[in-house]
């Protein structure tokens, strides 16, 4: 089905070749704010979130030269929505073996929304370890932020109306890597 | 999700894998410094005890403590039930009392059943034994730890026991473990032989899904995992074995016998153990011998359950990850 020429149709607003530009312009700017990435581990936040560690975390290694610390961090316990809806099945939690104490701890996620997300996994790390400095990398920011919280690195700023839904595939997940536009009501599961 | 959790017969195979591979995300709460989950915080589960079980206790306790329940024991000796209170007004009581889930375990096959259909209570209600009917929760760590032995800890998510080939031996007439794990397991695809003499074999057992045998050696061979039963002597009104050398050396697990199970073999038991008798000291005391695993796996089985059953409000999940960010 041809869906570039319906108007309520999702339209991608990044393509593959941006996503491994701004995912590369990331990893220069953790290189640069943490001066080197000595200390850095990467958290993931399931499920897209946890691939987008794995390649900024390659395409850390092909900058420093060292091996990088990632893992994933399951929020689900910590929702504060967990009573609103039905059981979710839970993700993986990976803590690299060295653990998060007194390092720099990034977390990766692909949409930064209202926030209440990046909320509990403050909370989940919390509960794991005590790390030095927790930063935020996310591949896009759509806006309409519920909690004072903010991204440190951002792909992407797109600037969204609440009727519209923002839905990141990635190859590992979906076969490619696309981020598109559409609105809410005709999208289909697993947008946000 | 269900509901409630009655009967190990009441599980689809998808709930039960969706459990297990729950219980493997909250093994994993165990190796951290903190560990403590949210989940289930400013939720009351009353511990309904009817009959003494402090292994069962403990872990379910463990396991409401561990996602931030408030946890209420209630032990049937010294309350009013030995005054003469009946199950229906215990229950109005917990009812009243805004109880969000009862952990019942019961002398009488049917309780748990009873409370969860009569309307008494609005709660979900987990069943931790009656009678000699069910343990669910039993079946679903025997299977978490079939799982993770058999097909590996990592490998095992999404999977189940499908081949895999259980042999249940001793007291099967008054086990409720047999009974749940003869169900559950044949959900998650295992083929099963019960392995017994015939006076301990129920009435009825051809319609279970499963094989009945009364020679243990000519199973040994062909087993991925042994589960041996305690002889519930408790249980039992009239003579149903000889002497306990003759069913010692009839159906107990010694090294000669665990010699002749393959390579991969485990033994299992819900314990507790009668050394001697059921099994030597040197099959307990064994590393194919997984009695102190099944119990650290009761913990992360029994949150899974109660997380699952509680953690939402609604009965179905469309997309787990479809959420605000």
């Amino acid at each position: 089905m041809d869906t570039q020429h319906s108007p309520d149709a999702a339209r991608p607003v990044l393509e593959a070749p941006d996503i491994a530009r701004a995912l590369t312009r990331i990893a220069h700017e953790i290189v640069e704010r943490a001066k080197g990435a000595d200390d850095v581990v990467l958290l993931g936040i399931p499920t897209r979130g946890v691939h987008l560690a794995h390649r900024l975390a390659d395409k850390l290694e092909g900058i420093t030269g060292q091996k990088m610390a990632v893992g994933s961090l399951d929020t689900t316990m910590y929702r504060d929505d967990l009573r609103l809806k039905p059981a979710r099945t839970l993700a993986r939690t990976e803590i690299p073996a060295d653990g998060v104490d007194g390092r720099l701890v990034v977390l990766v996620d692909d949409v930064l929304f209202s926030g209440r997300t990046i909320r509990a996994a403050l909370d989940a790390l919390g509960d794991i370890g005590r790390p030095r400095a927790v930063q935020l990398a996310v591949l896009v920011d759509r806006g309409h932020r519920e909690l004072p919280i903010r991204a440190d690195y951002v792909g992407k700023n797109i600037p969204t109306s609440l009727r519209e839904a923002v839905r990141v595939q990635l190859a590992e997940e979906d076969g490619r890597d696309t981020v598109l536009l559409g609105l809410k009501d005709t999208a289909p599961a697993g947008e946000q | 999700m269900m509901r409630h959790l009655i009967s190990a017969a009441d599980l689809t195979r998808d709930e039960a894998v969706r459990i297990l591979d729950t219980a493997e995300e909250m093994a994993r709460v165990a190796d951290r410094p903190i560990k403590k989950l949210p989940a289930l915080r400013g939720r009351t589960v009353c511990n309904l005890f009817f009959e003494d079980s402090t292994r069962t206790r403990i872990s379910f306790e463990a396991a409401e403590k561990r996602l931030s329940a408030d946890v209420i024991n209630f032990a049937a000796k010294g309350s009013s039930v030995s005054k003469g209170e009946s199950l229906k007004d215990t229950a109005q009581t917990l009812e009243a009392m805004g109880v969000d889930a009862v952990v019942i375990r019961h002398g009488a096959s049917g309780a748990p059943y009873r409370l969860a259909t009569s309307g008494w209570i609005d709660a979900p209600v987990i069943n931790a034994g009656d009678g000699t009917h069910q343990h669910p929760t039993q079946a679903l760590l025997d299977a978490f730890t079939m799982r993770r032995r058999l097909v590996g800890r990592d490998a095992g998510i999404g999977q189940d026991l499908a081949g895999r080939r259980i042999t249940i031996v001793g007291d099967v007439l008054h086990s409720r473990v047999a009974r749940s794990n003869v169900d559950l397991l044949h959900t998650l695809g295992a083929e099963v032989t019960l392995v017994a003499p015939p006076t301990l074999v129920p009435v009825g057992v051809e319609t279970w899904p499963c094989e009945v045998s009364y020679d243990l050696d000519s199973t040994l061979a062909k087993s991925d995992a042994i589960m041996m039963l305690r002889v519930q002597r408790e249980r039992m009104n009239a003579a149903f074995f000889p002497t306990e050398r003759e069913y010692s050396r009839r159906y107990g697990l010694d090294g000669d016998r665990m010699a002749k199970m393959p390579g991969h073999a485990i033994v299992m038991h819900p314990g507790p153990m009668v050394r001697g008798m059921e099994i030597t000291a040197e099959v307990a005391d064994s590393d194919r011998c997984t009695v102190i695993e099944q119990v650290a796996n009761g913990v992360s089985i029994r949150m899974a359950v109660l997380y699952l059953l509680l953690g939402g409000n609604e009965s179905d999940a469309p997309n787990p990850r479809t959420e605000e960010k």
